[in-house]
């Protein structure tokens, strides 16, 4: 059940108006008066623009903070292979090393190189495909790679939007029965199903539909080599099953609580109390606003899903990139690392970028200024 | 064109979901078409659940349990769930508190104007075609008409056009009967003002019936010909507005009139101490007992009958025979006046402060002699709140010179000497954040005493109960944590906690808005008494022109960061000369008798007591 | 007439308080029965267990009888006691990286709030570079490639937490610091140190307990994870999540080496997040600040 970042809580600090810090009052002489009205004048111009322009400027603003991040996340990766306590190639080939295979390796992995060379080397290697070499396989690591991102993509996308879907209607119904039985059931039931994790969730599926109580659906998902998942979806059903178990609960919870508080909202009243029927306040007027949350919730989805892919795929042995990384790391297969690392990170950027751009356009309120 | 409706309330009843414990109960009264019926009342008297109850509304937790609601000879409360939203917006509409929460932020207004019109269709739209209308309501409410006004979102309005919007869609389907909730809430006083004319002239032209809910007696007293004042869920008096407020007969109207202070005399204010019985701990008999000055035994043993004190004016009250004098004038205060010839102890001079690059002040200039009160009022942006701030040194974007006692001070508290921290303190106009609420009151006083001064554990202790016993809390005030006040006492203990540190000048940012009305006047009487026995130089930041009169000696008139107009308070508020300062004093409410509106007063039934 | 202010502290310890309300709710008693009977398990298990857990006493995969309870792992050693001997340090671990992650991420949002300014900025960028990655790929990175030690599983984890403290307690703070008693004290010149320490930190104390919880769950569920791919007690010692991952094969045969470890994990982290959850609940009722704070950063906690 990997915890995820986020658009949320960034958005919270930094559109929450900045008063004074906990370390006490503002203080500070202001700057000369000409200098002030200089800088005053720069930063009203870049607000103005960005205010005219609401949507350009948080694609842009965002991209360029996930650029960076990408950056970062990048040496951070690079930081934990390469430079580990020991040699490198020492660590991975073992103590049964002879020092002519630890040479041998050390030489193929650069580590004569200064280590910002290295650094750089695989990072300008990154964007022209230049990805290495798998150390365990010998082979070019995007062909090892590939299928893998392709097996990965296609159950995170079933699962994430059959969840999404499912968790959104059940989410929907709690809330116009709040207070029910059926809505307190769901609740809890969600409650108790969100804390469970996503392997001992898979693996009671594989009990339930595989092995022990029923026997419906493969305990194990081996595709033939070169073929695909979408060749055979029989052995998606149930590593989907187990990740959208494990998405429902938590989007239930989001949506229910966006459409309470849009039940419950002044203008759903007033709604009412203009003699709107029931079904008009609903669509009309609680969800539309209730929009913004669940477009989150949304892109939370898909990156927990992300990090959930990991535990499952195990457990079915689904050839996906969470196989591929585990495998990695016990082989330690560096640049396999590195890059299944990057690729997962530069889909937080990218499902970022898009909730936030969704959910702006959902906000009057922030894309036309007042 | 619908008939004109009369709407009738008989023995309406709301209670707490699922028990038998009543929120409201016994309502009656009548409203004429062309009339409006004021409802005032404070927190927690019921009055907004009685408007909403009018259209056979409740929120959630409460149940309309018994009563009759007639429309225009039409039963309300009978009618299937289902049926109900037919009738709302289309026969009794409704004009909520706050327009800026009550409109979809996502939706145009013009679509939700439209919007009205189409659920009801048949009620006046042309067949289908809805937009017509909607510029009709639009230009009747003076909002311009044009297709990209239309296309706005609520948030690109000002709180203005908001509170019109709300009004045009109450009246787009020729309603006979609205409901207005608190509607100039956050209104400056002009559009105020406009706004209580707008609605008595299209109540009277278009022979509407009007229920007026609000808090403010002037307010009410300035649109509504015949007023209901409730208390603890019940109508304790009913009457005509001059009636009821030159002569009130219910104790509590009494005392509610001593609490409101007067625009035009220095007088002194009393409000009412104690507090209203929740609902779920209403005592046997009358529900105002405790508080009541005219107590007797037969008020604790069962709840008053309506007693008919004339043909239009009824009281809940038993003992209204033994107060058939008129309410005594109250009694007029004697401030010290405003005399230059005392030293100042705050001299403010050419301050400007900004936000960011945005000044907001310009200019400002005045003086404040020791002993003194000096009130500052303006409507909301005039900076006053930043005046405050520049003052106490918690806003520090300003230039100029603010002195005192001769001493330039720094412009943010950090840069101040303990001694200058000491003598300048401030209350804070939200009583319910103004203190931490893991700390005891004890804690709270303790602890600027124990900043400021080196005392021993009991000289300390001594000191603090002290200073409570100056606000009229008692010791047994020391443990109790803050979410056990009431509102008033929290800003006392505030007040106490200022006080604390013996300061010499105190600054008040509008410390009573948030107090209702008899808890308002406890405390501008608390800060008087404080300041003459202290002799304390006071700042006094109000929106509210009425409360000057009670405290200060002088007043600085604040408008968009400018000083307009200054000067003692008889001559600012008597013969005003700068302009703003006319309108502002003649757009304030009043609590005149005058009320516009409404051909005729209501009937009451005569005779009537209570019952169902 | 003085009064003695230092006795009848109605809210001697609010955290305390917090708990036992948390306790007495219908979630928090369902909660704390099901993670306290696992906890249970665990602790006897520690102790005492009927047969040795790693000596190989029956065929492999033995089915249930009289003498094992559960029958036998696929290598023929006695899956009650392993199962019994299984969970402590999986406790031990999560406990450890909770304080840890808690600790140190409490201690960094409360400081980007109070420093403000280019350091705020700087430190929650840098959370924002660690929240890019999924909590257990994080770990693995870490853990795979300096090797599954058991500390460095603790402190792995417990680094995971810190950025999404980090940013909850931040915004907690920076909300408390903007209330109007908190200038109050201000206005009075006292040191930033004692605002801290006096104003702020005494109203945090629901929104950590709070966290604590869950990042409990969390612990629990990424150590078992990792236990389960093979990071975490190496064999022959028991651990639940591993033993998961062992008897697979065997699932055909006896199923209960499988079923109940993961019931064990299932019911544990099912238990804390009710209490968990009863405890945020117990602190909105408590006052309304805490509920507004709480609400505020409930988009902090949309990670969940």
């Amino acid at each position: 059940m990997g915890d995820h970042p986020h658009a949320g809580v960034r958005r919270v600090a930094e559109h929450r108006p900045r008063a004074s810090r906990v370390g006490g009052l503002p203080d500070g002489e202001p700057k000369d008066g000409c200098e002030k009205r200089m800088i005053a004048r720069a930063g009203a111009r870049r607000r103005a623009y960005a205010r005219a322009h609401p949507i350009v400027s948080l694609v842009a603003g965002r991209t360029g903070q996930g650029i960076v991040t990408l950056f970062l996340v990048s040496l951070v990766v690079f930081a934990a292979t390469q430079l580990l306590p020991g040699n490198a190639a020492r660590a991975i080939l073992g103590f049964s090393a002879t020092p002519q295979r630890i040479h041998a390796l050390e030489l193929e992995l650069g580590l004569y190189r200064g280590w910002w060379s290295q650094y750089w080397g695989w990072l300008s290697g990154l964007p022209v495909g230049r990805l290495g070499t798998s150390l365990a396989n010998s082979e070019p690591v995007w062909r090892l790679v590939e299928p893998r991102l392709l097996n990965s993509a296609v159950l995170v996308a079933v699962s994430g939007f059959t969840g999404c879907l499912l968790g959104i209607a059940l989410g929907a119904v709690a809330a116009l029965r709040h207070g029910s039985l059926l809505d307190n059931s769901m609740t809890v039931g969600a409650l108790a199903v969100l804390a469970v994790p996503e392997f001992v969730v898979a693996i009671g599926v594989v009990i339930l539909f595989s092995t022990v109580v029923f026997h419906l659906f493969p305990g194990v998902s081996l595709l033939a080599p070169g073929e695909n998942i979408v060749q055979a979806p029989r052995l998606l059903v149930l590593p989907a099953l187990s990740l959208v178990i494990v998405t429902i609960p938590y989007v239930y919870r989001m949506t229910r609580a966006a459409t309470l508080e849009a039940l419950e909202s002044p203008y759903v009243e007033m709604a009412r109390l203009k003699g709107v029927p029931r079904w008009r306040v609903l669509v009309q007027h609680a969800l539309p606003n209730a929009l913004a949350p669940t477009i989150q919730v949304a892109g939370l989805t898909f990156l927990r899903l992300a990090g959930g892919i990991v535990l499952v795929e195990e457990v079915f042995d689904f050839p996906g990139i969470g196989q591929g990384l585990v495998n990695a790391v016990t082989d330690r297969d560096i640049p396999v690392i590195q890059f299944i690392v990057i690729a997962l990170a530069a889909f937080y950027v990218v499902v970022n970028i898009t909730t936030d751009v969704l959910a702006l356009l959902c906000s009057p309120r922030r894309r036309i200024p007042a | 064109m619908t008939a004109p409706v009369r709407l009738e309330v008989r023995g309406l009843q709301v209670c707490l979901a699922g028990t038998k414990t009543d929120v409201v109960s016994e309502v009656d009264f009548e409203v004429a078409p062309g009339e409006v019926l004021g409802l005032v009342g404070e927190s927690g008297s019921g009055k907004t659940t009685v408007a909403l109850a009018l259209l056979g509304y409740a929120r959630r937790g409460l149940h309309i349990t018994r009563g009759r609601i007639l429309l225009d000879g039409q039963e309300l409360l009978g009618i299937p769930e289902r049926e109900l939203p037919a009738l709302r917006g289309r026969q009794v509409a409704y004009v909520p508190q706050e327009p800026a929460a009550a409109l979809n932020p996502v939706r145009r207004v013009g679509k939700q104007i439209a919007e009205i019109l189409r659920v009801h269709a048949g009620g006046d739209s042309d067949g289908g075609d809805v937009w017509p209308r909607v510029r009709e309501v639009l230009a009747a409410v003076d909002l311009p008409t044009d297709a990209p006004f239309l296309r706005r979102f609520p948030h690109q309005l000002s709180g203005g056009q908001q509170q019109r919007i709300v009004i045009a869609m109450a009246f787009a389907c020729r309603p006979g009967v609205i409901v207005f909730d608190e509607p100039t809430t956050g209104l400056d006083v002009t559009t105020q003002r406009h706004f209580l004319e707008l609605i008595a002239q299209l109540c009277a032209t278009s022979g509407v019936a009007a229920v007026y809910v609000s808090h403010d007696l002037a307010v009410v007293g300035q649109v509504a010909r015949a007023v209901a004042v409730m208390y603890a869920g019940r109508i304790v008096e009913l009457g005509p507005t001059a009636t009821v407020f030159e002569t009130p007969r219910h104790p509590y109207t009494r005392l509610l009139m001593r609490a409101v202070p007067s625009l035009d005399k220095a007088e002194v204010i009393e409000g009412i101490e104690g507090l209203p019985p929740r609902p779920v701990s209403r005592p046997a008999g009358c529900s105002f007992a405790a508080r009541c000055p005219d107590v007797g035994p037969e008020c604790l043993s069962s709840p008053p009958a309506t007693v008919d004190v004339s043909e239009s004016h009824r009281v809940r009250c038993v003992r209204i025979r033994s107060n058939e004098q008129a309410a005594s004038a109250r009694q007029a205060i004697q401030l010290l006046s405003a005399t230059q010839s005392r030293p100042a102890v705050l001299e403010v001079e050419g301050l400007r402060a900004s936000f960011g690059s945005n000044e907001v002040l310009h200019e400002i200039g005045f003086t404040l002699p020791e002993n003194t009160c000096v009130a500052v009022v303006g409507e909301s942006g005039s900076g006053k709140t930043t005046l405050a701030r520049c003052i106490i040194g918690m806003h520090t974007n300003w230039l100029g010179s603010i002195r005192y006692e001769g001493e330039e001070l720094p412009r943010g508290a950090r840069q101040r000497g303990k001694d200058m921290l000491k003598r300048i303190q401030y209350v804070f106009q939200d009583p319910y954040t103004a203190l931490n609420p893991r700390k005891t009151v004890g804690q709270l006083i303790a602890q600027p005493i124990g900043h400021f001064y080196e005392l021993t554990r009991a000289e300390a202790d001594a000191r603090t109960v002290k200073v409570l016993e100056d606000v009229s809390l008692s010791a047994d005030f020391l443990n109790r944590y803050p979410d056990q006040l009431s509102g008033g006492e929290r800003q006392r203990a505030a007040i106490a906690r200022a006080l604390a540190a013996e300061p010499d000048l105190l600054v008040c940012d509008e410390v009573s808005s948030a107090l209702d009305v008899s808890v308002q006047a406890t405390i501008i009487e608390l800060l008087r008494r404080l300041q003459a026995e202290h002799r304390l130089a006071m700042l006094f930041i109000t929106h509210n022109l009425a409360l000057v009169r009670g405290i200060a000696q002088s007043v600085i008139v604040l408008s968009q960061g400018r000083v307009v107009e200054e000067g003692p308070v008889e001559e600012v508020f008597g013969r005003p000369r700068d302009p703003y300062t006319v309108r502002l004093m003649s757009d304030a409410p009043r609590l005149s008798a005058a009320a516009t509106g409404g051909a005729r007063a209501p009937t009451a039934p005569a005779g009537r007591t209570e019952e169902e | 007439m003085t009064a003695d202010m230092a006795s009848q502290k109605v809210r001697r310890h609010e955290w305390l308080t917090l708990l036992r309300r948390a306790a007495v709710s219908r979630r928090g008693t369902v909660g704390l029965s099901l993670a306290g009977f696992v906890v249970l398990v665990a602790v006897v298990g520690a102790i005492w267990t009927p047969d040795s857990p790693t000596a190989f006493l029956y065929e492999p995969l033995q089915k249930p009888s009289v003498q094992a309870l559960l029958g036998g792992d696929y290598l023929g050693r006695d899956v009650l006691s392993r199962v019994l001997a299984g969970g402590w340090v999986l406790l031990v671990m999560a406990v450890a990286a909770t304080v840890i992650g808690v600790g140190l991420g409490a201690f960094q949002g409360i400081e980007a709030a109070y420093l403000g300014g280019r350091t705020d900025t700087m430190i929650m960028r840098g959370m924002d570079v660690f929240l890019a990655f999924p909590a257990i790929v994080l770990a693995l990175l870490i853990v795979g490639t300096v090797g599954p030690k058991l500390w460095l599983i603790v402190l792995a984890v417990g680094l995971g937490h810190v950025p999404q403290v980090a940013r909850v307690m931040r915004a907690a703070a920076l909300d408390i610091a903007e209330r109007d008693y908190v200038k109050a004290v201000e206005l009075q010149g006292v040191k930033p140190t004692r605002i801290i320490t006096g104003e702020i930190l005494p109203n945090l104390v629901s929104p950590l307990m709070v966290e604590l919880g869950l990042r409990l769950t969390y612990s629990i569920v990424i150590i078992a994870g990792l236990s389960f791919l093979g990071f975490g007690q190496q064999p022959p010692a028991p651990s639940w999540g591993n033993m998961i991952s062992e008897n697979r094969i065997g699932l055909q045969t006896n199923p209960w080496a499988v079923i109940v470890p993961a019931a064990l994990i299932a019911l544990l982290a099912i238990g804390t997040n009710l209490f968990a959850d009863a405890v945020a609940r117990a602190a909105i009722g408590a006052d309304r600040q805490v509920e507004e704070a709480f609400v505020r950063t409930e988009a902090a906690r949309a990670s969940q």
